[in-house]
């Protein structure tokens, strides 16, 4: 019994790990320009695909080059997929949100475009490479360890490391860096920070790169870890991302790590309990009833409005 | 004489209709396509009074579409039909014509239901986390239709054509085409009367300022709850006609692309332009038919000027890179879309002698 519920946990920590590596950067950007970024579930999808080419490059499988070892290649292709990913969000602020934002319209506009930008990354992606299912190679041969009954394998022992690094590199980054405090200072008042010569269009690219690398990080250790990657893998996981950080309280980086933990947490707890198919019903319902009771979140702040 | 001009158009509408299908002038691809321009007239409507007027983002409507779907395709079968669910029917087939409203009803009744999970918790919320509400209520709505193994889980549900086959052997009429035109007339009427009533004014005022409204007497949370409820329950009656009209629903239909396909319908017609979703509805069902050959025609011509690699074929799947491609492109050009907030009477005064409602 309590083998199998630390092996359960030890899931859930690594189910969570996913979540929480995305649910950071709808934090990032929701924290910066208070708006939901619905396409970064598909960017967390691209920086699975682009995980995927730049490993197959690095194996020398396309014959660009010779081929590398694997520890090598995961090595480099950790941050170059994220620099890739970061440079489609970026491409995506720049010609989807920030026209919008320049021509200061209803923030319902940029929303919809958000999720159409979306669905077009999925479907084109469908579109253009086809539907059939690409598998990912197998970098590292993966160690099990035996703790008296629990496996642990190495994979999952780095997912989890590289989502504790990553949140505290980010919360270095929000609370100690001249550019999170520029962060923190367009999230107070967006209005009042250029005229205090802080360059905003910088600090939100520089908000973008942050969330869809980490997305992208994501995408990478997700496509090695359940290697069959498809072009509608990020939509689901992206919603249940949204949800983690809204359990968190959108807005606070704690609460968005905390928060996907949890989720993963409770989904790894319900297929262990009920059929696997009532899991989306659940974590969606979960979504529901906290944002019935509370609207900004278990760790949120909530926003007086004023007339 | 002059103020009864919509009635007789509609009539006439109505009388050349089933003149052009009786007569076998209008084949059975054309009829679909005529029907499901009326299917989407109502779901463009009806997301309308939440979208346009109330200027919420409610992306989630194909949910409630497939309650109604699946209710009413239910309730019809096991009343009208012999089928593997159900076994024997529970009525004679012959009561199906006279029945068949109150089974739409009770499929939009039990999508207005439905509504309800959207409705409550939009007392507190508001803007983007309510489309995240609305997504995540499709999302439950499927799922929840996907886990009953009794009604065939993702397979789908079928045997609605077995009702319509009892329709015909009552009166040799395209029952169906009937049913879908007279949902059309009715949904647009009770939006119309809906929104320009005092009452319906409300939803117009939360739109402007939901805080100033409640101050000047508006009883927000009522007017969401009734103009969610309204606005799902049309829903459910649009994806009722939709299952009848197939003879077949899956819970596969109805995912954020169907409501994606709604929202652009409302947002090229127009925020809060009832006659603006009407005219985005009709154009859109002739695009997305238009597109259904266009993509067979783009790949042979790009195949014949070589292009493309062989191995490649353009495919039905950008159909859904160009739709959400124009709403984007909407948002960024033009977003009042093709009308504003203006009717058709506000661009052509004239006819507004023809009217007997002036809301």
């Amino acid at each position: 019994m309590l083998q199998s519920f630390l092996q359960n946990i030890l899931n859930a920590l690594q189910w969570g790990s996913f979540y929480s590596l995305i649910a950071l950067g709808y934090c990032l950007v929701y924290g910066v320009l208070l708006l939901i970024n619905f396409a970064h579930g598909d960017i967390f999808m691209v920086g699975a695909y682009l995980a995927f080419f730049v490993s197959m490059v690095l194996l020398g499988k396309y014959g660009a080059i010779a081929g590398l070892p694997g520890w090598m290649v995961l090595s480099l292709a950790v941050p170059l997929t994220m620099i890739l990913t970061a440079v489609v969000g970026v491409t995506l602020e720049r010609i989807a949100y920030r026209p919008l934002r320049r021509k200061g319209v209803n923030r319902l506009y940029v929303v919809i475009t958000a999720l159409m930008c979306g669905l077009i990354l999925e479907n084109g992606n469908l579109a253009l490479l086809g539907a059939s299912r690409k598998s990912f190679p197998t970098l590292i041969p993966i160690q099990v360890f035996d703790f008296h009954g629990i496996i642990v394998t190495n994979l999952k022992l780095m997912v989890i490391g590289v989502a504790i690094l990553s949140f505290l590199l980010l919360h270095f980054i929000v609370t100690r860096t001249k550019m999170g405090m520029a962060m923190r200072a367009i999230s107070y008042d967006r209005f009042a920070v250029p005229l205090m010569g802080i360059p905003a269009d910088t600090v939100i690219v520089f908000t973008f790169v942050l969330g869809s690398g980490f997305a992208g990080l994501a995408g990478l250790f997700f496509a090695m870890t359940y290697p069959v990657i498809d072009p509608y893998m990020g939509a689901l996981i992206g919603w249940k991302a949204f949800i983690a950080a809204v359990v968190g309280g959108i807005g606070s980086i704690a609460g968005a790590f905390a928060g996907g933990f949890l989720l993963g947490f409770v989904e790894i707890m319900v297929v262990a309990f009920f059929p696997s198919t009532y899991r989306d019903l659940i974590a969606f319902s979960i979504l529901l009833l906290i944002l019935s009771i509370r609207p900004t979140g278990l760790f949120g702040v909530a926003r007086r409005t004023k007339i | 004489m002059k103020r009864l001009t919509v009635p007789v158009l509609l009539a006439g509408l109505f009388g050349v209709m089933l003149w052009v299908s009786m007569a076998g002038i209008l084949n059975s691809y054309w009829q679909s396509v005529l029907m499901f321009m009326g299917v989407n007239i109502i779901l463009a409507t009806s997301l309308n009074i939440i979208n346009g007027n109330m200027g919420e983002f409610s992306c989630g409507h194909a949910g409630f579409m497939a309650v109604g779907a699946y209710v009413s395709s239910l309730i019809s079968v096991a009343l009208f039909t012999k089928s593997a669910t159900f076994g024997e029917p529970l009525l004679s087939p012959d009561l199906a014509v006279w029945l068949f409203p109150l089974v739409l009803l009770a499929g939009s009744l039990a999508a207005s239901v439905v509504g309800l999970l959207v409705a409550i918790p939009s007392f507190k919320t508001r803007g983007d986390y309510l489309a995240i509400i609305t997504i995540a209520a499709s999302y439950i709505v499927k799922s929840t239709i996907e886990n009953i193994g009794a009604i065939g889980g993702a397979r789908g549900f079928m045997g609605m054509s077995g009702v319509m086959n009892a329709m015909n052997a009552t009166a040799d009429l395209p029952w169906i085409l009937i049913w879908v035109f007279l949902g059309t007339v009715f949904s647009v009427c009770v939006i119309r009367r809906f929104i320009y009533s005092t009452f319906g004014k409300g939803v117009d005022a939360i739109c402007q300022d939901e805080i100033a409204a409640e101050i000047m007497s508006v009883n927000t949370d009522r007017v969401k709850l009734v103009a969610f409820m309204v606005s799902c329950g049309l829903a459910g009656l649009a994806g009722g006609l939709f299952a009848h009209i197939l003879g077949y629903v899956n819970p596969g239909t109805f995912t954020i692309l169907k409501s994606t396909e709604i929202m652009v319908m409302v947002y090229l017609g127009g925020m809060g332009s009832i006659s603006g979703s009407v005219l985005a509805a009709i154009l859109m069902t002739l695009l997305i038919e238009y597109l259904r050959d266009a993509f067979g025609f783009i790949n042979t011509f790009l195949h014949y000027i070589s292009i493309i690699p062989d191995s490649y074929e353009v495919t039905q799947v950008w159909k859904w890179v160009l739709i959400p491609l124009l709403l984007v492109l909407l948002m960024q050009f033009r977003p009042e879309g093709i009308m504003g907030r203006r009717e058709l009477a506000d661009v052509f005064p004239g006819l507004r002698k023809f009217y007997k409602f002036k809301g």
